[in-house]
């Protein structure tokens, strides 16, 4: 009869946590390979427009990015009117320039031809900004440009 | 019958597993990249006489204000417009393009080399509108491209330009490279904007 009762019965063995760390260091690994780093904080609503048929911007390190549109609500002192941003403040078009000197200064110099300007503009924006940005970006002998857009169909909106 | 307590589990090859997984997903994600429409800016010219084109050859698309489409001086959709630009580019008037297939017609281009699309916007234009534009027109390209590349390798422009930059893809890259420079020539991207 003792022979049966050697084990307390009805109790659980706790679960062993011993590869908890081990799960956990696979989810930070996880989410920092797979976490797109963003370089500037975005003070402007950011929405591209749509377009099919794109071409894939690789070589991340020889892109510029130009980004305009609205500021978003938490810069509304700035104005309504869209505007652009560098790196992580408003510009005026006439900063661009210096902006884009700035980046070539910073790239290796057998690289330099190779850069592109990424415009990541906002699709409630007029042109007018858009092509005073071009102009300035032909003035300074950058003539690379990339409108960057989602993926998805022009027609259906 | 009396209760029994479950086994412990073992738990010494659960790194194991995790490291399984975290490897999977290593080599299985891809980092999100970017990608739009590229276009190249025209260089400044310091007062260089614009060649005369004829006005055939020149197909307008203007954008006003109000993001309303005229083309060719007749209020167009945009879901026309790619058709309208195929037709423009595609009509082989004087009949030296020998892969095109247009209506031939008078008043239209002579032929891919000379066409020119015109693309003219106003400052209240949305950007948005220019891209969906600038997509149909790029479209267009891509469409008579990939005619012309599926006639003659039996793969569309789109499939080749896929192979040449795929590190994986077994053929010839000399030879897929002169193809798509041969097919780039036939059909120029002559778009030009005014400024």
């Amino acid at each position: 009869m003792s022979k049966f009762k050697k084990k307390k019965s009805g109790e659980v063995p706790a679960v062993s946590t011993a590869s908890l760390p081990d799960i956990v260091f696979m989810l930070l690994f996880f989410f920092m390979v797979a976490t797109v780093m963003r370089q500037n904080t975005l003070m402007i609503e950011n929405n591209l427009p749509f377009a099919d048929q794109v071409e894939k911007l690789d070589k991340k390190d020889l892109v510029m990015y130009i980004y305009a549109g609205k500021p978003s609500d938490n810069y509304k002192q700035y104005g309504t009117e869209a505007r652009i941003q560098l790196n992580d403040k408003f510009a005026n078009v006439s900063d661009i320039a210096a902006f884009i000197a700035a980046e070539r200064d910073s790239k290796r110099e057998e690289l330099v031809p190779f850069l592109t300007t990424a415009l990541k503009v906002d699709s409630k924006s007029n042109m007018g900004l858009i092509m005073d940005i071009k102009q300035e970006l032909r003035k300074v002998n950058a003539l690379k440009i990339n409108y960057t857009t989602k993926k998805g169909s022009v027609l259906n909106k | 019958m009396a209760k029994r307590a479950a086994p412990e589990v073992n738990a010494g090859s659960m790194a194991d597993i995790a490291f399984l997984l975290l490897i999977f997903f290593l080599v299985t994600t891809t980092i999100e990249t970017d990608s739009g429409i590229n276009r190249k800016l025209p260089p400044i010219e310091d007062n260089t006489e614009p060649p005369i084109i004829k006005q055939r050859n020149i197909f307008t698309v203007l954008i006003n204000g109000k993001n309303q489409l005229m083309v060719e001086e007749e209020l167009t959709e945009l879901k026309d417009l790619r058709q309208a630009a195929i037709d423009f580019l595609d009509n082989n008037a004087d009949g030296s393009c020998s892969y095109c297939n247009g209506k031939k017609e008078e008043n239209s281009s002579v032929n891919p080399d000379k066409a020119i699309i015109s693309l003219k916007n106003e400052r209240e234009t949305s950007y948005e509108m220019y891209i969906s534009v600038q997509n149909e027109l790029v479209a267009a390209y891509n469409e008579l491209r990939n005619r012309l590349a599926k006639s003659r390798y039996g793969k569309s422009f789109i499939e080749m330009q896929a192979d040449y930059k795929d590190v994986n893809w077994p053929g010839n890259k000399e030879k897929l490279k002169g193809q798509i420079d041969q097919i780039k020539l036939d059909y120029p991207m002559k778009l030009s904007e005014v400024q």
